[in-house]
């Protein structure tokens, strides 16, 4: 057989009918939803009169719009709650399993999935949101799907599919102190742009990816999609399997074993080749920042901003005149030092224990700079029982940040948790858009470290400065 | 889904690169239940003032672009968020197809979805168009499905790209439901076996 790549394997598995012209009909195991891109998917059901085909591979949650503001579990609007009421109404009309607004499971999506065990080597998981990516990082084929294709897969577990290019990001060598597996997947984007991945699925290789444990993984698989590509895998090895050992929704037994020994073939074959490959040298990395206003623009946060000269043609040059317009930056200017009004940490990107116990680290015995607003926001119940547990909250608390509850949040401003017009944010969020995190917002994204460290100043701050002193 | 043949249209330039969808409809509107509606909020941050009223200087709002149906747009239109909310705005506002140098994938998928049609071409004939609709903003182009070609100005004429599966499904107005749920036995057998 020809040597084959960790997506070909995937993609061969779950090809139900596969003809010449047509797209392939491709099975899905998993199929995440939530309130904000399901309704109208559910509307279509009901009018042909069609049933879930497999509810029991269907597993919803509440987390676009909810609140999070502690012990108050009042929605932002009405609309917001007609929406949350409805996937309500849809998930017990069609017997799907839903982690509602309250249950001790509720999370943000592309959280609960790992977290819970659904998240598996070798599976097929989509779910009408672009961060689906994220669910890669254990060698599964994910990603995001509009809301045709919801109803599409809710109504047949497949969806017809074109097969994409391979493209391999290997990244070599070993990660420095205060440099994160966020800005590995940032100096991505940095090199090959919003669009650089477009038609491809990324697989990470390397000894920096394989010495990331799960939680940085899936924070660089998560950011795939801002750099264009539908979906970014990692090979599972034994980190993968370590973590997923004993979560709810894995085998069991001897169960397990075999399905550990099928997830050991999960690797791309010695020979197999990809349609493209970039090299990423994890030594020389350092903390990133984005500048502008899309994830693409990003640097070496001890870099000035840009200038125009530093791009090629005429509306690549444009677009970085807007961005600079609306950031209100100067080009050649550093950004370090920059006054900042909010730190958000949270989101599907940055949101897990580990994001949390990093952005404690630099929090403990430190406060928030005065006048920043500074938002913590868990990615699911567990992280914040067991971030409660280790006393982060109260590190959290005692340097004069906002502990929340879980929640997409400010990565989203959906649900009252957003920027003013003209305020300027480091975030750990991953779209950095026009008022992506409210109205008239300005978004420096950055690793955990640097935006606690940012918080802790008042100002954008490389957080060696702090690890290191 | 709305058939699409043929098109003949004056077009709204927008030469901005990498539009994402949080622009095309900022997620405030995303709390909708239906399809229906989201025309008035496209492109909403961009298109209206502080005060409600239209912005002047944003495109669509220029009497030149009422009833345009066809949207010029820079390379890697419709980048970041899945959010079909997006094609279904563009739709209400009367957009039927876009031209480009390149889209982003879940929303060319989306869009396609739609009746809302992709087309993608070579940047010069992108700057070419652009350069002619900005100069005259009621020149025609013609988007000709069958034939998979783009023509303007009488002597520019180029071809696009469509996979035939999807460009059937566009001629005929076909709902791709309908026809996945064709292999209704084939997905049995599959999941007969498996474990
Ligand atoms: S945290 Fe942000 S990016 Fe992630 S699922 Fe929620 S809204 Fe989407």
């Amino acid at each position: 057989m020809q040597p084959r790549t960790l997506f070909q394997k995937v993609w061969d598995e779950h090809v139900v009918v596969e003809e010449p012209d047509s797209p392939a009909v491709l099975y899905i195991d998993l199929h995440l939803i939530h309130e904000v891109t399901s309704p109208q998917a559910f509307t279509g059901l009901r009018e042909r009169g069609i049933e879930v085909r497999r509810p029991d591979k269907t597993i919803a949650t509440m987390d676009h719009s909810t609140p999070t503001l502690p012990k108050a579990l009042w929605v932002i609007d009405d609309q917001a709650k007609a929406q949350l009421g409805q996937l309500e109404r849809n998930c017990k009309d069609f017997g799907i399993e839903l982690y509602a607004l309250g249950d001790s499971r509720n999370g943000i999506v592309h959280v609960i999935g790992p977290e819970r065990g659904f998240t598996q080597p070798g599976k097929t998981i989509v779910c009408g949101d672009s961060h689906t990516s994220t669910h890669g990082a254990f060698g599964a084929l994910a990603f995001g799907i509009g809301t045709s294709e919801v109803e599409h897969v809710l109504a047949t577990q497949c969806l017809l599919q074109r097969k994409a290019k391979t493209l391999e990001v290997r990244v070599e060598g070993q990660l420095m102190p205060g440099v994160t597996a966020k800005d590995i997947i940032l100096a991505l984007c940095a090199e090959i742009g919003t669009g650089g991945g477009t038609g491809h699925v990324i697989e990470f290789t390397g000894s920096a990816i394989r010495s990331l444990d799960m939680e940085g993984r899936m924070t660089v698989c998560n950011m795939s999609i801002e750099a264009g590509a539908r979906a970014g895998m990692i090979g599972p090895d034994e980190t993968t399997f370590e973590y997923l050992e004993g979560r709810d929704h894995v085998p069991r037994g001897a169960d397990w074993d075999a399905a550990v020994e099928r997830w050991r073939q999960l690797r791309t074959d010695e020979g197999a080749t990809f349609d493209k490959t970039v090299v990423i040298d994890a030594n020389k990395l350092e903390p990133m920042i984005t500048y502008g206003t899309n994830p693409g623009m990003g640097m070496q946060i001890s870099e000035p901003v840009p200038t125009r000269e530093r791009f090629e043609d005429a509306s690549q040059q444009a677009a970085f005149e807007k961005a600079m317009g609306y950031m209100n930056l100067q080009p050649g200017q550093p950004l370090l030092g920059k006054r900042i009004d909010v730190v958000f940490i949270g989101s599907c990107t940055n949101s897990r224990i580990s994001d949390l116990r990093m952005a404690a680290g630099v929090f403990s015995g430190r406060k928030v700079a005065d006048g920043v607003r500074t938002l913590v926001v868990p990615g699911s119940h567990d992280i914040k029982k067991q971030a409660e547990a280790e006393g982060l909250d109260q590190i959290f608390k005692d340097a004069g940040a906002e502990w929340r509850e879980p929640g997409c949040s400010m990565c989203i401003a959906m649900n009252g948790d957003n920027l003013e017009p003209g305020q300027y944010a480091v975030s750990t969020s991953n779209r950095n858009f026009e008022g992506r995190q409210g109205k008239g917002g300005r978004t420096f994204l950055a690793s955990p470290l640097t935006a606690a460290a940012s918080a802790v100043k008042g100002e954008v701050t490389d957080p060696r400065s702090l690890l290191l002193s | 889904m709305a058939k699409f043949t043929t098109l003949t249209s004056h077009a709204v330039p927008l030469p901005e690169e990498n539009v994402d969808t949080d622009q095309i409809i900022p997620a405030r509107f995303l709390k909708v239940t239906d399809k229906h509606g989201l025309g008035d909020s496209l492109f909403c941050d961009w298109r209206y003032l502080k005060d409600g009223s239209d912005n002047p200087n944003f495109v669509l709002n220029e009497p030149a672009s009422q009833g345009a149906q066809i949207l010029l747009a820079g390379n890697n239109f419709g980048s970041g968020s899945s959010r079909e909310h997006a094609p279904w705005a563009l739709v209400g506002w009367g957009f039927r197809a876009m031209i480009s140098t390149g889209f982003a994938d879940i929303f060319k998928s989306n869009s396609l979805k739609n009746g809302l049609l992709p087309v993608e071409v070579s940047e010069p004939v992108y700057k070419a168009l652009m350069e002619a609709v900005q100069g005259d903003r009621s020149t025609k182009i013609t988007i000709d499905l069958p034939t998979q070609s783009v023509t303007a100005l009488g002597s520019l004429e180029t071809t696009f790209p469509i996979d035939s599966f999807s460009k059937h499904c566009l001629l005929e107005g076909i709902d791709q439901l309908g026809y996945l749920l064709s292999f209704d036995d084939q997905i049995a057998r599959y999941e007969q076996q498996r474990p």
